[in-house]
């Protein structure tokens, strides 16, 4: 009986989650490469290839935005893609645990 | 160069023809060495031995030029090193060029030569990084190695400077067997410097340290207390939340297999030297290869289809026990600049590999970390480097 109530509690807590602003750690800058054509992320002596999607949310990244912002940016930049809202979610968890960004 | 002994006669230096290009990666990494010049004098110094007989430095135009077609090619990574690339009175016009054209820019530095003003400065220039070399936390033992008593208490200052400044913090220790019985002390300052990677390499034996190896290497006993201590500060760290990486760099002489030199031979890597020489490696200079030199022909032109660059692409090149090893495409055979000096032939497995029939010089060596005879280091200066010019 308590299925309802902790459902309910993990919705609110993806929702509060949503009003974070993401900016990047100062140690990774992100950037367009032709030669790649694709995103990377580059850091001291290192270089991250992202994928389109990653580079796509990363790109939306400017310490202003907050997550649900950049979620309603991407879904309309891109309509026929669905509910984008999870997959955002997942990558903001794994991009902040990758310590490229943080929330401000 | 037979100050080591071998018998190179096979090896003379081959004239530069156009040749049949090889599959070749894009260079991302240019590592520009803008000069030789250094006031330090570190004994396991990886320029030349014979670096005072160096020609005449680029210019600043040079450099640009280098710069621009190395991003066309795909560069994104940038290192301005040498010697110490502060000696270089243009460094801030060369780190502005650098943003412009979207590299990630770092500046390898021993600190030396470093103030407030200058890291404001690349600051507003754009450079992105800057790595501070250390040689020890304990300050006698860092002033006998860098010969110079000044040192030490300017890199602390310098290392808290760039963190104050926004860059972040990367510190390197080269480690050897007078400062790695005190890597609790290494770690420890670098948590109080709050630096975010760490990189704790013991050197690798090439130029000055391959003649002072005796005096550095580790013995196999230090080498492993150094690693558990290191691991029992990760877990530490990430206990406490702090995301300090600690990078360990073992010394292949431990090894029984080689480490894939700079992803092989001409796919990523790009050095030009103070005078203009391009290399696949930073210490391939010392090979009995000629090399082109970016005065005479287009970096494109010299990664491409240069001889140097592709004398050891691939892997037809190769001699037994590389050749029909299955493992070829992991380590390609290893570092041709530790094959060539220490087996004589760089086309010959890298001697770390344990079926080298020259593995035996890596275990001698170990043997001797095991017990070193207490002799002087050989430091890296003028004065010594001109020794080493004459000896040739
Ligand atoms: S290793 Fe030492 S001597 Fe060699 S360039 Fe670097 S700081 Fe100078
Ligand atoms: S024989 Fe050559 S290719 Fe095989 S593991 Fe040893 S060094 Fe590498």
């Amino acid at each position: 009986m308590n299925d309802l109530l902790t459902h309910e509690l993990g919705l609110k807590a993806l929702l509060v989650e949503a009003q974070r602003v993401p900016a990047f750690n100062p140690m990774f800058r992100l950037q367009w490469e032709k030669a790649q054509d694709s995103y990377v992320l580059l850091y001291p002596e290192g270089m991250i290839k992202l994928n389109p999607s990653a580079g796509e949310i990363l790109a939306r990244v400017d310490g202003k935005q907050s997550e649900a912002e950049i979620t309603d940016a991407l879904q309309q930049a891109f309509p026929e893609a669905g509910s984008l809202a999870g997959d955002v979610h997942e990558f903001m968890e794994v991009a902040c645990e990758q310590n490229w960004i943080r929330f401000v | 160069m037979n100050r080591t002994g071998f018998d190179s006669s096979s090896l003379a230096p081959v004239s530069e023809p156009d040749v049949a290009p090889k599959p070749a990666g894009q260079p991302l990494w240019l590592l520009a060495e803008l000069t030789y010049k250094c006031p330090l004098q570190c004994p396991y110094c990886s320029n030349p031995l014979d670096f005072s007989a160096s020609g005449q430095e680029l210019s600043t135009e040079q450099w640009v030029k280098v710069l621009r077609e190395a991003r066309e090619m795909g560069a994104a990574q940038l290192g301005f090193s040498g010697g110490e690339p502060l000696s270089r009175p243009d460094l801030n016009e060369l780190i502005q060029e650098a943003r412009q054209l979207g590299y990630y820019s770092n500046l390898i530095t021993s600190g030396i030569g470093l103030n407030d003003h200058k890291l404001e400065q690349f600051r507003a220039s754009g450079l992105d990084h800057i790595q501070v070399s250390f040689q020890a936390s304990d300050e006698e033992v860092n002033n006998m190695l860098a010969g110079s008593a000044k040192a030490f208490r300017q890199k602390l200052k310098m290392a808290r400077a760039v963190k104050a400044n926004g860059y972040p913090m990367v510190l390197n220790f080269v480690t050897h067997r007078h400062n790695i019985d005190r890597i609790d002390r290494i770690i420890e300052l670098c948590i109080e410097l709050g630096a975010d990677y760490v990189e704790l390499a013991t050197c690798q034996y090439y130029g000055w340290a391959l003649e002072n190896r005796e005096q550095l290497m580790p013995s196999r006993a230090q080498l492993e207390r150094a690693e558990r201590i290191t691991n029992e500060y990760r877990a530490r760290l990430e206990a406490a939340g702090n995301p300090m990486k600690l990078i360990f760099v073992t010394p292949d002489y431990y090894e029984e297999r080689p480490k894939g030199c700079m992803n092989g031979w001409g796919q990523i890597f790009l050095t030009v030297t103070p005078d203009g020489t391009a290399l696949p490696c930073h210490s391939a200079r010392q090979l009995p290869v000629q090399f082109p030199n970016v005065k005479d022909r287009s970096l494109e032109d010299i990664w491409y289809r240069s001889f140097g660059f592709n004398k050891y692409r691939g892997n037809d090149w190769m001699k037994e026990p590389c050749s029909s090893c299955d493992e070829k495409d992991k380590d390609f055979g290893g570092c041709r600049c530790q094959a060539y000096m220490l087996t004589g032939d760089a086309a010959n497995a890298d001697p770390v590999c344990s079926k080298s029939q020259h593995h035996g010089k890596i275990l001698q060596a170990r043997a001797e970390a095991e017990a070193p005879r207490d002799i002087p280091m050989t430091f890296r200066n003028e004065r010594n480097s001109r020794v080493f010019c004459r000896s040739e």
